[in-house]
């Protein structure tokens, strides 16, 4: 596998047909591969994230992020939309599972496909992901470290957010979590709630739990970046996604 | 975590932001989250906008939890501290 890939900016039609802004990731070989959506956290479409996607290109993967603040701030710095949609009361579910489709259909629609595609995100997208396998046709899915899957939301704030714990029955696609056993959200209770909920529904998933790290231990520009855990994670992840959408 | 905390209120002022120009605000939005850029997991956070003017046209602050009940403390002190008349 090389390393040489190309990176850009393009539109896709998310949510609604509304043409939003996503950025591309892809190997430069000529080979059938998978894709991976990368879900950005809430502080944005930002430059941590773009190197994420870049990350997925140099393993192997066709790999692209919607940005989910572009109706409300087209072209603006990443922290500013991200504020400008918080003050706004947040991305709306319906509009995630939208725009996450649209990335879906667009990976699917390159000549490079192999038709299988995996979902992953970090903090509020961890549970953006698995609420996107949970209403989309994906093959693969990877939490990091989502809090609110289970349970509950603060309640009286604009900003809203429920559970997905009456959705996870839907869940369409094999699931990898990766949690810090010092995060309070997700607690290492909540994580083991969610890993009995998926049991019970007989939902294939892989959890992995990291001592000494907390939430967002794959930050790499944040004092939260835990080097053993993310690492272990980051191998976790390519295992999980040669499994489930090599080939 | 991810706090999805946010209170916002109307406010009515200026602030000094982008490019060292002044520019008058309208709205505050309030939250205790993770930053962008100070270091702590989690810290106040404050936008000072006027949304009007695009999603540029923002002063951000991002406090640890004891100086942003600190800076509460000297608002309502210098609030107290001016005749009741100017601050009605």
């Amino acid at each position: 596998m090389g390393d040489s890939m190309t990176a850009q900016t393009i539109r896709i039609d998310g949510h609604g047909g509304d043409r939003i802004e996503a950025y591309l990731a892809r190997p430069a070989e000529d080979t059938r591969r998978g894709g991976v959506v990368v879900i950005h956290h809430m502080p944005g479409y930002d430059r941590a994230t773009k190197e994420i996607v870049r990350r997925f290109a140099e393993l192997g993967y066709d790999a692209i992020c919607p940005n989910l603040h572009w109706r409300e701030a087209p072209g603006a710095a990443p922290d500013d939309a991200a504020a400008t949609v918080r003050a706004a009361g947040g991305v709306p579910d319906e509009r995630l599972v939208g725009d996450v489709g649209g990335a879906v259909a667009c990976l699917r629609s390159l000549p490079s496909s192999n038709r299988r595609v995996g979902v992953i995100g970090y903090c509020s997208g961890g549970r953006q992901a698995v609420l996107a396998a949970c209403n989309l046709d994906v093959d693969a899915v990877v939490d990091c470290y989502g809090a609110f899957v289970v349970g509950t939301p603060p309640e009286g704030f604009p900003l809203r957010v429920t559970n997905l714990v009456d959705q996870l029955p839907n869940l369409r696609a094999p699931l990898l979590g990766l949690f810090g056993n010092d995060d309070s959200h997700p607690s290492p209770e909540q994580v083991d709630e969610l890993d009995e909920i998926l049991t019970a529904d007989d939902k294939p998933h892989e959890f992995h739990r990291y001592d000494d790290a907390g939430h967002a231990f794959f930050s790499v520009d944040r004092p939260a970046y835990r080097v053993a855990a993310a690492n272990d994670g980051w191998e976790r992840i390519a295992a999980f996604y040669e499994t489930y959408l090599g080939g | 975590m991810c706090t999805y905390a946010t209170v916002r209120t109307a406010i009515d002022g200026s602030a000094k932001g982008p490019g060292s120009s002044w520019f008058h605000v309208t709205d505050g939005t309030v939250y205790f989250d993770h930053p962008v850029h100070a270091l702590p997991e989690h810290t106040l956070n404050i936008d000072f906008a006027d949304p009007a003017r695009g999603p540029g046209a923002r002063v951000a602050v991002e406090l640890t939890a004891a100086s942003a009940r600190g800076l509460v403390a000297a608002i309502e002190a210098a609030l107290e501290s001016a005749p009741a008349e100017l601050t009605a």
